[in-house]
């Protein structure tokens, strides 16, 4: 045990930890947000949502169909992109030329429909999901305990975001997508199905959502509204960040998650506000966002 | 030249004529309702059909999407509250007290989120509403959750006591008609039609010289002080302020009520807050299910009648409403 800035390490550390938990999430949602939005221009409202369902799925294989953690955490993000695709071609579609705030209105629309149901059938109250046994226990790393779950959290979610960001930028695929972005027109007199890219990408970036629900349902309590709260502090990260860039999403994402961990050690009564402060002075000095593009 | 001036002319007074023909019709509801209505019902009606208004000035005139507005409904239904509980204000002084906190707010809010377009701005006023949220749950002149209750309704100019829901009703009426042709006013005035040639098309607007900034901006605020105005009338009647008022499903509710009524009519946001609220009345022992019931009224509103009740009416008797 020793002292940093009056604080004992313990706390200090533990906060930090937490921190990079939050992080990973900020940067895992708003990551499927900034692609989603890149390919379709509409912010989906039902990130929340979806996050939430992946949380429930992962909870309804271990308790209904026997299928631990790692099987929940292929089939969870399959399932809700599944659905997602189906949710694109029958209602999304149908509002690409029109204002982007349809999509907003549409998207929230689907989110009280989710939210709702499971509210219904739930409650309000969280129904806990056990730390797969593999992941059990922890690491005394001196100056702080380290729950290997914990780890586990922090380390995937980096090597998804690296992989997404890889995938983006770095591959044809990535190279066809930032191009369909650019002009889609274009694109599509390239002999390039554009519309199924599309389709494709809305299923990937809820997929991601899903991804990180399952990977949340440990930590936090699996309930109806772990989504709807979250999703509003992601949107605050992306309008921090700026949705032009894939490196973008995924520093603010973990940056502003060790500062709301911070936050918590220092002046715990603004821990819940900071992100939406810093969000003001963002918007203050630098009005695009820190990464973004001036549109 | 001159053809095309008369026509604009006859189809000024076309206009006029529906739009006041619907308005008297409106007035004349008002009036025998309440021998027919539960008069605590209209009144809750009333005040969300002039929040659904004043959204609708800022949505439906300058296109801009704030899915905060429960920021300025809320924080000014507080400030009614503890103006008329603890500082003992007539009722009108403390109305006027919650709509004087929506402007400031409306101000602070607006100067931020206009500088970001289109989505962003939808986000960053559903942010900023948020964080406004946790301040009323931190802050100890709200109560947290339980907020602040057996607000006194008082007296009237310091006269008229509005214990009687009758005397409080017409009090709710008056505010509700008057804000109603203010915004009226508003829409058809000269800064009016610079509003909607922003909606139209911003960059051709700012080339003509006009700082759509600053037209942003006064809509902005206007239309969240009259939403304070409803508010502060809410916890007045109610005799009640709490955190439901504040919280993003608020924000949610009067995009609905907008939404249902018609998007950019005259009418539309009070025939939509009549629509939802009762909706909310009637089904409100079925729970949960009140929220995914407005959910599908959402998708089906996007995705088959985008004009609303009032705009399909219109549309089909080709008149203005």
């Amino acid at each position: 045990m020793f002292e940093i800035f009056g604080i004992p390490s313990q706390a200090l550390f533990g906060q930090l930890l937490i921190g990079l938990i939050n992080g990973s999430f900020y940067a895992l949602l708003s990551l499927g947000l900034a692609v989603i939005f890149g390919m379709l221009n509409i912010i989906n409202f039902t990130h929340g949502a979806q996050y939430m369902l992946g949380a429930f799925i992962a909870f309804f294989l271990l308790h209904y169909a026997g299928l631990n953690y790692w099987a929940a955490l292929v089939i969870a993000p399959i399932v809700v992109g599944l659905t997602g695709i189906l949710v694109e071609r029958v209602l999304l579609q149908w509002l690409y030329k029109l204002d982007h705030l349809y999509g907003l209105l549409l998207t929230f629309g689907l989110a009280l429909i989710i939210e709702g149901v499971f509210r219904n059938f739930f409650g309000s109250s969280g129904l806990p999901y056990r730390v797969p046994d593999s992941l059990q226990g922890g690491q005394n790393l001196g100056f702080m305990f380290l729950p290997n779950y914990r780890a586990w959290v922090i380390v995937l979610s980096l090597i998804v975001c690296f992989a997404t960001w890889y995938l983006i930028e770095r591959t044809r695929l990535g190279a066809y997508l930032r191009a369909a972005t650019e002009n889609p027109t274009l694109v599509r007199a390239f002999g390039i199905n554009v519309p199924r890219m599309i389709t494709l990408t809305y299923g990937f970036g809820v997929g991601l959502a899903a991804l990180a629900g399952v990977m949340a349902a440990p930590i936090y309590n699996v309930s109806p509204q772990m989504g709807a709260d979250l999703i509003i502090v992601v949107f605050a990260v992306v309008v921090i960040g700026g949705m032009g860039s894939i490196m973008g999403a995924i520093v603010t994402g973990f940056g502003l998650g060790i500062i709301e961990g911070l936050t918590k050690v220092f002046f715990p009564e603004a821990s819940n506000t900071v992100i939406f402060v810093i969000m003001a002075i963002v918007l203050l000095i630098r009005p695009a966002g820190l990464f973004g593009r001036r549109t | 030249m001159n053809q095309a001036v008369s026509m604009h002319v006859a189809s000024q007074s076309a206009r006029s004529r529906s739009e006041t023909a619907a308005f008297l019709l409106m007035v004349a509801f008002l009036v025998v309702a309440p021998s027919v209505i539960y008069p605590l019902f209209l009144m809750k009606v009333l005040c969300f059909a002039l929040f659904a208004c004043a959204f609708n000035l800022l949505l439906g005139y300058v296109g801009l999407l704030s899915f905060g507005h429960a920021l300025y409904f809320g924080w000014a239904s507080y400030v009614s509250a503890h103006a008329a509980k603890v500082w003992g204000l007539t009722p009108e002084l403390a109305i006027l007290a919650g709509a004087a906190t929506a402007t400031v707010l409306g101000v602070i809010a607006g100067s931020l989120a206009i500088r970001r377009q289109g989505i962003y701005f939808a986000m960053i006023t559903l942010a900023l509403a948020q964080m406004m949220y946790f301040f009323a749950i931190q802050a100890p002149f709200t109560h947290g959750e339980d907020g602040i209750q057996a607000v006194p309704r008082g007296r009237l100019f310091g006269l008229i006591s509005l214990a009687d829901p009758m005397a409080m009703y017409a009090v709710v009426v008056v505010i509700f008609l008057a804000c109603f042709m203010l915004i009226y006013r508003i829409i058809y005035s000269p800064f009016g039609e610079v509003l909607k040639a922003i909606r139209e098309n911003e960059p051709r607007a700012i080339s003509l010289g006009y700082k759509t900034d600053r037209y942003k901006l006064v809509a902005f605020v206007l239309s969240a002080t009259l939403a304070g105005v409803a508010g502060g009338t809410k916890a007045i009647v109610f005799q009640l302020a709490s955190l439901t008022d504040v919280y993003w499903a608020m924000s949610g509710e009067v995009v609905l009520m907008t939404l249902v009524g018609g998007l950019g009519t005259v009418f539309g946001p009070a025939v939509g807050a009549f629509v939802i609220i009762a909706m909310q009345n009637y089904l409100a022992a079925f729970g949960q299910w009140v929220m995914v019931i407005q959910g599908s009224i959402f998708v089906a509103c996007v995705m088959l009648f985008r004009r609303g009740i009032v705009g399909e009416i219109a549309n089909l008797l080709r008149i203005k409403l």
